[in-house]
């Protein structure tokens, strides 16, 4: 096949600030051109896809997910994760540093990129480690890693606790003009606690994680944002003082940033009363007033991405009494769709506002830039059906890691195909 | 009528008539415990194994002798603490008893939510014998069985419970317990021993431990830890004593005929005093002999009959 043609779509190009319907040709891998209406005469190399009804965005970034290769197979692989990935609608993800060994080295980001490439299901934008091995103590070799084609630096899974390490690590990066992404967990506060603490905590008898724990070293990243000048990007917000901590900052000038993850503006700790273990994840599921900040974050911009914060875990790990089963929520496959569902349809969000959370704000967190939806640009292109009503099927799933709270619920808005460098890499259109 | 769901979890999803149910048919057998002969045929032929992951003599053996009373095989499997993370998993261990073909599962374990996790993934029925800190049924029906045998009725009373209410499954039963059966319930201890939000369950929350007693009928007296003093949540066993320990003085606060319990065991002389244990309106005693008779009433309510929901937990 030498061209696609997307016909009669809405297209919200936030890389360009537009939004019109139109048609869309593309060829080798690029956007040839883009008119209210383009006719071919050459129908044996065309295929011409009808989008009515449906939407057209500049490809879209998950800037948190955990692909667990090298080291955790069994949870989750690069080909399985990013295939997961681009069925969620992602046409490049930012995938965490902390698999086993560590990508606190050019070999293993090599690997993750080698590995991603072979897959070619998405674009894999990887993140080294903030310190050796994930520790805590010692920086990480920003040069090398961002040589090797590290797009931020993160501990992500842990915060660093001591604020000296932070310090210098934050000091560091802004050499090579690396953002840091900051795991906001006071660890010892948290230690030992299994869900939001609060009402259910105590009628479910397991230990509370008080908001507070991530608070507080918001409040330290933040001030030292403020000293050394870094780039800061609080990972997964989820609590109300953490979210008017960061707008602060942002009235200040600081460069701080902040993404939300779909669990903490959907789902509240009243789900942790089942005892389901696919509802343990950390930063915990939180009460109503945590989740009606997140979204009022999103909402004026204090917020400005949303990611899955996707962590697979076997099924064997997820199967075990809830305090012994690890944090973490398969999410990459419905990121988009619970955030159409959650925001869009609720009327807490537009669509063009949803739709940059994963285009625009994500590129500017992390300094990359992405083409708009323009002729001459490469390919990459999100597809998505607003009103599609369709239930999360496990038997329909991609990711290894099937610890998801949402099986069985009905979305509405889903994606339907995702185009990496002019090539479909998912597609379920009916 | 019996008990209405598959499983005993908690006093949570139970309903006030299912309760007295329990206490009913505990008096009666209560009278089965005071026979020279106590060997009762009613549940011949019936399983019941004890699974305990958390060191306990005491509900053990009174689960154990319950059974044995009304005659059905008591097996105890011996599971180890510390194997917990690493042996067979909790559901294959269901499995296992299905294939051996229990009647009756009786599980203490240290992880809240354990024998909900069990009873979804086994065909015996499950008692719940103390999970973590959220529930331990058994103990505050019996713990309701020594006040209602006392006072009449639980309607009315107002029940002060003293101590490490964050880490009790014991309060957290007689919450939702007591005041299911329109009695009053307050909870005292430090700030630091006060689970989030428990305001949230109905009862009144004290500091002071003179406020607790000057209304109550009851005084319940919870065990304190001495891994908790190693956290940091008190200063010292002297300090809690002076602050929260039951003594002559202290309990001279109090209604002259306040009923004093504990559901053990017993740090004497920390949240207790000796005298206070021996004294008359200690009911400490009585309250092992109603935890034998409640869990009869348990084992034969639940292995005599059907339950409703048969077919939605299959
Ligand atoms: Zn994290």
């Amino acid at each position: 096949m030498k061209r696609l043609v997307l016909k009669n779509a809405l297209i919200i190009d936030s890389v360009r600030h537009r939004e019109f319907k139109g048609d869309i040709l593309i060829e080798n891998c690029k956007i040839k051109k883009v008119a209210e209406e383009i006719e071919i005469n050459d129908r044996e190399e065309t295929r011409t896809i009808d989008l009515e009804g449906k939407v057209v965005t500049p490809g879209m970034i998950d800037m948190h997910v955990h692909l667990r290769e090298p080291g955790e197979e069994n949870k989750e692989t690069i080909a399985t994760g990013t295939k997961a990935a681009a069925y969620g609608g992602f046409t490049a993800v930012a995938c965490m540093p902390n698999t086993y060994p560590a990508a606190d080295n050019e070999a293993t980001i090599e690997l993750i990129k080698r590995r991603a490439e072979e897959a070619g299901n998405c674009r894999v934008l990887p993140v080294g480690c903030l310190t050796k091995e994930r520790q805590g103590e010692i920086m990480a070799e920003y040069g090398f890693l961002k040589d090797a084609g590290v797009v931020a630096l993160s501990d992500d899974g842990n915060g660093v606790m001591n604020s000296e390490v932070m310090r210098h690590c934050m000091e560091y990066a802004t050499l090579y003009d690396l953002p840091v992404l900051s795991h906001c967990e006071d660890e010892n506060l948290a230690e030992g606690g299994q869900i939001h603490e609060g009402y259910y905590s105590t009628i479910l008898g397991l230990q509370g994680i008080p908001a507070a724990a991530e608070e507080i070293m918001i409040a330290r990243d933040i001030a030292l944002a403020e000293l050394t000048g870094a780039r800061l990007h609080i990972c997964h917000i989820s609590t109300k003082g953490g979210v008017e901590l960061v707008r602060r900052a942002k009235e200040k000038g600081l460069k701080v940033t902040a993404e939300a993850a779909p669990h903490h503006f959907s789902l509240s700790d009243q789900e942790t009363a089942s005892y389901n273990t696919a509802t343990k994840v950390n930063p915990p599921l939180r009460s109503e007033e945590h989740i009606q900040a997140v979204i009022a974050g999103l909402k004026d911009g204090t917020i400005d991405v949303i990611a899955s914060d996707h962590a697979p875990h076997s099924r064997e790990e997820k199967e075990v009494e809830y305090p012994f089963a690890p944090f973490g929520i398969s999410g990459v496959e419905t990121c988009l769709a619970v955030s159409l569902h959650y925001l869009y349809h609720t009327g807490k969000l537009s669509l063009r506002q949803l739709v940059e959370k994963f285009t625009t704000g994500p590129a500017s967190v992390l300094g990359i830039n992405i083409a708009g939806i323009e002729e001459g640009s490469l390919a990459h292109l999100t597809v998505f059906d607003p009103e599609l009503v369709k239930a999360v099927n496990l038997k329909n799933w991609h990711s290894l890691g099937q610890n998801t709270p949402y099986a069985g619920k009905n979305l509405k808005g889903w994606p339907v195909m995702t185009i990496v460098g002019g090539k479909i890499t998912a597609e379920s259109l009916t | 009528m019996g008990i209405k769901t598959k499983d005993l979890l908690g006093l949570k999803n139970i309903s006030k008539e299912e309760i007295e149910l329990i206490l009913n048919t505990a008096e009666s057998m209560e009278e089965i415990i005071y026979r020279d002969v106590k060997k009762l045929p009613t549940l011949r032929g019936k399983s019941v194994v004890s699974l305990f992951y958390e060191p306990s003599t005491r509900t053990r053996s009174s689960f154990e002798l319950a059974g044995k009373y009304l005659g059905a095989d008591t097996m105890n499997m011996g599971v180890s603490s510390s194997s917990v993370k690493k042996g067979e998993t909790l559901i294959d261990t269901g499995r296992t008893l299905d294939a051996m073909g229990i009647d009756m599962v009786v599980i203490r374990h240290p992880a809240a939510g354990a024998p909900k996790l069990l009873g979804e993934n086994i065909k015996a029925r499950v008692i719940n014998a103390g999970d973590g800190y959220h529930e331990h049924p058994t103990q505050a029906l019996l713990d309701m069985y020594t006040m209602r045998k006392k006072f009449g009725e639980l309607q009315g009373l107002t029940v002060a419970i003293i101590g490490d209410i964050l880490h009790s499954r014991v309060v957290r039963s007689n919450i939702w317990g007591l005041t299911k059966m329109g009695a009053e319930v307050i909870v005292c201890g430090p700030p630091t021993l006060l689970p989030a939000d428990i305001a949230a369950t109905g009862v009144r929350v004290v500091t002071s431990f003179e406020d607790a007693l000057r209304d109550a009928d009851v005084i319940m007296m919870l065990r304190i830890q001495l891994e908790r003093q190693q956290k940091g949540l008190f200063p010292s066993k002297r300090e809690y004593a002076k602050m929260y320990g039951l003594n002559k003085e202290t309990l001279s606060l109090a209604k002259k005929d306040a009923m004093v319990m504990h559901p053990g065991p017993i740090n004497r002389g920390v949240e207790i005093s000796p005298e206070v244990y021996e004294s008359v309106q200690s009911v400490i005693d009585e309250q092992v002999t109603a935890g034998v008779a409640v869990r009869m009433a348990l084992l034969y309510l639940m292995m005599g009959s059907d339950f409703e929901d048969e077919k939605a937990s299959s």
